[in-house]
């Protein structure tokens, strides 16, 4: 009887006493998962719902992920309707309330940056485009220190017992993202003002970082797959103003940026566009060492 | 008796630790150690709290004064692509946040069109399935130019607790008919999501599913026998997630049992009730899979089927397996789905008088398979079978006459755009008395905010 006694106080006060349990965070890219893990350490306990070598727009709302929003502290997305296909519904099934759009465990990384090719009017006659601006932010490196420290804050927020944690952690990546940054923006010198072809306006903010300057898109329209005669097109286009190389995300249909590659005589070049997307792509650090290293490759160098 | 004690024993415990010591002065160091303590959790707390909201404030401070630093450097660089970036690199772009919310706090609209082009070699548009006393809308377009049901649906969170859904219906000849009309809690503890109004069952795979987001044309053949092609009705579902890193959801449902196969609002009111347990997984990244147990009871009384009358209960079992493939679970180029159901029934009650206990048999098996972006095709056969209902009833629609009624489908589509879709389907009809062959050439298209779809 005492020792019945005993034992249920001591497993009372081990769940007081319990330190508060690991912030559980559902990312929905890689990228995001990453630096959540950069941010939070220890503290935090990470699940990805795509890979690198998904598109973050076509993923189905499967039962896996259902399962694992359904116990998560906060969801860290991309935002600016990226994920409009699946988010919302797996918050929904999940029954979780504390995903709901306008709560503290709703992050999207667009939130704490500014969108590029925010479109002056909006119709679909102008294919899938996003209203709200371009969602890829993640393909600027720079986009990372606004991002993480708006994610530092959301984490303290919802996790105030480690804040200063998540303070000094993200003050320690900013340091280590910046030189970083210095070396990358050195490496990438060779390919300021270098002419591209992209198959998916994916890009902007790859080539507003780099110095990048796009000739043309493979798509008609955002999200409308070439027809032939659009390729002819292109080709006219290549042939007035030619580009150095045409670049594609990992998950993309290679057959495009193949076509024309062939055509125009010039280097296809596939790049990571995630952590995963290609096998140099392993962390945050070496997505954009391999997306420099592969766009230099498409120069020559 | 137990639980008395314990609770008894538990008090006097509680009661012993917050009697007062009796040796006095080393209780005043006691108690001077306590209220320190009490005093550094407190002010700790308190720091805690602070930095937190310093960490925020200067977050807040760097982001707006990085927008302004951006504001003013970005012009220059978009406009000279040789200037330099290492200026920029430690001061990233930044703005006010934007918003998703649809139309502010409007609604967001949505609408789907459809029509049809239909060739068939016997009539359509008056289908009747063997040995099936049918309901719901189960008629194939009729022939020739047609247009299809016109669905406008307008959603939008309602507040901090409900978010609002309803889809209007327009036939054909101008009728409108709520299809559905519901709330839904956002806010419940425990996982659980309650949902009241008017809404498509949760049973078996595509019963959910907006017939525009339907694989094929139209609903499987046990779906139209059994369940009018779709089963929807006002009434009230609960649905539970399993606190579990595995998918395993339960749901229970009371409907009103106004729709078939339910008739007359019967007992109050509540003439119809369901239950469904769903579990599903990844088996690796590229493959996927949903199964679902479902079971629907329905009372009827006056069930018109064409004139003939049905009173009694209708009970239905559907066991669902559906499978998803895409190469690393990449959707974007090539995608397969299987999806397969097999139903149990049974009627038992009264059929224009004559009694009737007869059990009902269907499945169908189907899979849609993405060859390149945008292009699909699709194979689907599907099956019926129904007991002889007995020489009283051997007249009757109930009687298959021999027939064992089953349709196969095949489908080619292409979506020239994410909201919009060209689909030819071809069918080989022999669930009802006439063989059939069908050919429809449809469109589809979506206009309005992004929809989501269900897996």
């Amino acid at each position: 009887m005492n020792k019945f006694i005993i034992c249920c106080a001591a497993l009372f006060a081990g769940a007081l006493a319990n330190p508060a349990h690991a912030l559980n965070v559902f990312a929905c890219e890689p990228e995001w998962a990453a630096l959540a893990t950069e941010i939070g350490g220890d503290h935090v306990s990470v699940y990805t719902a795509t890979t690198g070598g998904q598109d973050p727009h076509l993923v189905q709302a499967r039962p896996s992920l259902i399962a694992r929003a359904r116990s998560a502290d906060i969801r860290v997305c991309t935002g600016a309707e990226l994920e409009v296909a699946w988010i919302n519904l797996i918050v929904q099934q999940s029954g979780n309330a504390r995903l709901q759009a306008g709560r503290p465990g709703a992050f999207d990384a667009t939130s704490a940056v500014r969108l590029l090719e925010r479109p002056a009017s909006v119709d679909r006659a102008q294919g899938d485009i996003h209203a709200i601006g371009n969602p890829h932010v993640q393909a600027d490196p720079r986009n990372m220190i606004p991002i993480s420290r708006a994610m530092a804050a959301r984490f303290a927020q919802i996790d105030p017992a480690n804040a200063q944690t998540y303070t000094s952690r993200q003050a320690d990546f900013e340091r280590r993202w910046n030189l970083a940054l210095v070396n990358w923006t050195r490496r990438a010198a060779p390919l300021r003002g270098v002419r591209i072809a992209v198959q998916h306006r994916s890009w902007p903010y790859l080539e507003n970082w780099l110095g990048l300057v796009q000739v043309i898109p493979l798509e008609p329209q955002v999200g409308v797959p070439p027809s032939s005669g659009y390729l002819a097109q292109v080709m006219q286009t290549l042939r007035t103003t030619p580009a150095r190389f045409v670049i594609r995300a990992a998950y993309e249909d290679s057959r495009p940026s193949e076509f024309i590659a062939q055509r125009a005589n010039i280097p296809a070049v596939l790049l990571p566009f995630t952590i995963g997307g290609t096998p140099g792509a392993m962390d945050l650090f070496s997505l954009y060492d391999d997306t420099i290293t592969r766009l230099l490759a498409g120069l020559g160098q | 008796m137990h639980f008395s004690t314990y609770a008894a024993s538990a008090f006097a415990a509680a009661a012993l630790l917050s009697t007062p010591a009796h040796a006095q002065g080393a209780d005043d160091i006691a108690a001077l150690r306590r209220d320190m303590e009490t005093l550094r959790q407190d002010y700790e707390a308190r720091v805690s709290d602070l930095e937190a909201r310093l960490a925020q404030a200067e977050a807040d401070a760097a982001a707006a004064r990085q927008a302004a630093e951006r504001a003013s450097q970005i012009d220059v660089v978009e406009g000279d692509p040789s200037a330099p970036v290492l200026s920029e690199a430690t001061t990233p772009a930044s703005s006010a946040s934007p918003v998703q919310s649809a139309n502010l706090f409007n609604p967001g609209i949505s609408v789907v069109l459809n029509g049809f082009v239909t060739a068939a070699s016997e009539e359509t548009g008056a289908e009747r399935i063997a040995g099936i006393a049918s309901g719901g809308e189960i008629e194939n377009p009729p022939l020739g130019l047609s247009l299809g049901e016109s669905e406008i649906s307008l959603s939008a969170n309602i507040d901090p607790y409900f978010y609002g859904f309803m889809v209007a219906a327009l036939g054909n000849s101008g009728e409108i008919g709520i299809e559905e009309a519901y709330i839904q809690s956002t806010n419940l503890p425990a996982n659980l999501t309650f949902t009241a109004g008017r809404f498509f069952s949760g049973i078996g795979y595509s019963n959910e599913t907006h017939a525009h987001n339907w694989a094929f044309s139209d609903a499987a053949l046990p779906y139209r026998a059994f369940l009018g092609s779709q089963l929807g009705d006002d009434g009230v579902q609960l649905v539970w997630l399993a606190p579990i890193d595995f998918y395993l959801l339960f749901g229970a449902e009371a409907f009103r049992g106004e729709s078939y196969p339910a008739a007359g609002a019967q007992n109050d009111g509540v003439g119809a009730y369901s239950a469904f347990v769903r579990t599903g997984g990844d088996i690796d990244v590229s493959n996927s899979y949903l199964a679902s147990v479902s079971y629907l009871h329905t009372r009827a009384l006056d069930r018109d089927s064409d004139g003939d009358l049905f009173s009694g209960d209708t009970e239905l079992l559907i066991g669902s397996l559906t499978y998803k493939w895409a190469p690393n679970g990449n959707r974007l180029n090539r995608n397969f789905t299987a999806a397969g159901e097999v139903f149990f029934g049974n009627e038992d009650g009264t059929f224009n008088g004559i009694p009737v206990d007869q059990d009902r048999f269907g499945w169908y098996a189907q899979g849609v398979y993405q060859w390149m972006p945008r292009w699909r095709v699709g194979l689907r056969y599907a099956a019926l079978g129904s007991d002889d209902p007995g020489a009283p009833l051997a007249g009757t629609a109930l009687n298959d006459l021999g027939i064992d009624p089953f349709t196969a489908t095949a489908l080619l589509e292409v979506d020239p755009s994410e909201f919009s879709r060209l689909r030819l389907q071809f069918s080989r009809d022999e669930s009802g008395f006439d063989p059939n062959d069908i050919l429809t050439l449809q469109y589809t298209v979506i206009y309005g905010v992004h929809g989501a779809h269900r897996y």
